[in-house]
């Protein structure tokens, strides 16, 4: 192929990937902006008025960034691995297979696809959040370049965890025991400030605090953490879950006999 | 020249341990219009699935139009269009978009791939079905379906894997047709078939697998010509009580109505017909009892089977 032809098949993947979330938009886009509404209306409108202001900012205020993000994180997450789990399950994944589309093409035509579904979900929720809170921007190339990265980040993770599927449930499993509590537990809804010594060290583990802590720096110029550690830290998963998704597609690992 | 397929000692071992592929050697030439034919289980699927590389091989070589399919695997994949034998279309997608799609997979950009899945909606008569899902489909259609899948990018090599099961009669029919024209204009065609008629009228090479290993590899022709004795059923506008004594011929009465012969090649059935006639016996019409090919297909399955029981008797 030669890389036009690989531009056309990298295309026509991505194109097929935004078509398949934008038909059923009522699944796909709807749910998650009505949840976070309520998130908003719930802990920022009501609970939030009784807590004082975080760092020095509106506890609203604090916690949009966070609730962005994880709309980011489960819809990039979820885009990727029920897309490819149901080309799999169907078989139609052969498609792809049986043409000369090289497997990195293939990941990164999925990949852009729940990236594409992170950002049109976070954007949506981004909107909506206006109606609570006045949204600052302290540096717009910050909070772009960590939202980005992240919705990359958790694509990867959602193409591996479709790829070791083995059915339906399989694909709730890592994100109801890892993904939510993670990200809950990641610094939305509260600075790592406010926790104890111990348990402040166990949050440093999280990978999602860092995403979360860098996304607000770019909102409200304050963050609990070392900026070019958050970055290091993302890029480093990134760079790991490439490698894994594309030897697990070399070996055409839980597709070819 | 260069095949369009080339087969050498394939070998398939499934992660269950059973091996599916016991050494096979196959060459399909170029324009070729050709026959994989065995029992269920022979290893048909699991060769066209090494090729197609949906299936990894455990040993061997394989080259398509002389490009490998391990070191130069985006050639050789080029080359091939699949219709594989389960059926894998995304059931939620509309026609036109799978075939655009597929197109793009192979490079085509989208404008000319639109064009080209109208052009093939079109010739399997699927147009007026566009845009529906996949699911809304019979199963008729959706074997046709794939088929158009697999000719998107204009493959020189045609893969198919019992691509007529469960389709009607009218339809096979139409089906036969479109894969002689487009086998006519240089498109190389390998097909799989329960069906041996199909197989006779279409295919000009032949190949039967049995348990992993080639029983035989020969062109339709000089494998129909191997057939020494056919047996043909008989109609009788009278009928008989008893049979009289027809000396020469290996003759049965299945009942008053129907006699069954056995006729060999050399001897051919005029001398059958003169003796009928002289003892007034008024034949009506007359068949074939079984496909001529199905007789050959059965005789050499089983030859190669007793050949494996005798060997095992022999290790016991
Ligand atoms: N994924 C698999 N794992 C283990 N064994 C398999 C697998 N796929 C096929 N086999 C076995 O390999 C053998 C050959 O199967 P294959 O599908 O190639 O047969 P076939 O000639 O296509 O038969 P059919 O006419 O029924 O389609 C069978 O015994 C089958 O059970
Ligand atoms: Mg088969």
């Amino acid at each position: 192929m030669t890389l036009d032809q690989k531009l056309v098949a990298f295309r026509t993947i991505f194109y097929k990937e935004v078509v398949r979330f934008s038909r059923i938009w009522i699944q796909t886009i709807l749910p998650p902006v009505i949840t976070t509404s309520l998130y908003f209306i719930i802990f920022g409108g009501l609970i939030g008025r009784q807590i004082h202001a975080m760092e020095g900012v509106r506890y609203m205020d604090f916690i949009v960034p966070g609730l962005i993000m994880m709309s980011v994180i489960t819809n990039s997450y979820s885009n990727v691995v029920s897309s490819f789990y149901g080309a799999k399950f169907q078989r139609s994944i052969e498609e792809m297979l049986v043409s000369p589309t090289p497997n990195w093409i293939i990941l990164s035509g999925f990949i852009a696809g729940g990236v594409a579904r992170g950002l049109v979900v976070g954007g949506v929720v981004t909107l909506v959040s206006l109606f609570f809170s006045r949204l600052h921007v302290y540096n717009p190339w910050v909070s772009v370049s960590v939202v980005l990265l992240t919705a990359v980040l958790f694509s990867l993770g959602g193409f591996i965890n479709s790829i070791f599927a083995r059915n339906f449930d399989d694909i709730s499993i890592v994100p109801t025991f890892v993904l939510t509590p993670l990200t809950y537990l990641g610094g939305i809804f509260y600075s790592i400030q406010m926790l104890p010594e111990f348990w402040r060290r166990i949050s440093l583990g999280n990978p999602i605090l860092y995403m979360i802590n860098a996304f607000r720096y770019g909102f409200l110029g304050i963050s609990d953490i070392n900026l070019d550690l958050s970055y290091g830290i993302i890029i480093a998963f990134i760079l790991v879950l490439v490698a894994i998704s594309l030897y697990l597609l070399d070996r055409g690992y839980g597709m070819r006999s | 020249m260069t095949p369009a397929l080339s087969i050498r000692n394939l070998t398939k071992t499934y992660q269950s341990g059973y091996t599916a592929l016991k050494g096979i050697d196959l060459d399909v030439n170029p324009g070729d219009f050709f026959a994989l034919l065995g029992p269920n289980g022979a290893g048909k699927s699991t060769t066209i699935g090494i090729v197609t590389s949906l299936v990894t091989k455990t040993g061997g070589k394989v080259s398509v139009f002389g490009h490998d399919i391990d070191t130069d695997f985006s050639k050789a994949k080029s080359c091939i269009g699949l219709v594989p034998q389960e059926i894998n279309l995304n059931i939620f997608e509309p026609l036109i978009q799978i075939l655009a799609n597929q197109a793009g997979y192979y490079g085509i950009a989208r404008r000319r791939a639109l064009e080209r899945a109208e052009y093939y909606l079109g010739r399997l008569g699927l147009w007026d079905r566009r845009n529906d899902a996949v699911r809304t489909l019979s199963g008729g259609m959706k074997r046709r379906m794939m088929i158009a899948r697999a000719l998107i990018h204009d493959p020189r090599l045609l893969i198919l894997d019992e691509p007529t099961a469960g389709v009607d009669i009218e339809i096979r029919r139409s089906m036969w047709e479109f894969l002689r024209e487009i086998n006519a204009a240089g498109t190389t065609i390998i097909l799989t078939t329960h069906y041996l008629e199909e197989a006779e009228s279409l295919c000009r090479h032949i190949a039967i697998i049995d348990n992993g290993l080639l029983v035989e590899n020969t062109t339709m022709k000089k494998l129909l010509a191997k057939l020494h004795t056919e047996t043909f059923v008989l109609d009788l506008r009278m009928p008989l009580t008893q049979l009289p004594p027809l000396p020469g011929h290996d003759i049965r009465m299945l009942d008053g109505h129907t006699l069954e012969v056995e006729i060999s090649r050399d001897s051919g059935i005029n001398k059958l017909f003169a003796d009928l006639s002289a003892r007034n016996i008024e034949v009506l019409s007359m068949r074939n009892k079984t496909n001529r090919l199905e007789q050959l297909f059965m005789s050499l399955v089983e030859g190669s089977r007793q050949h494996r029981g005798a060997c095992r008797r022999r290790q016991a």
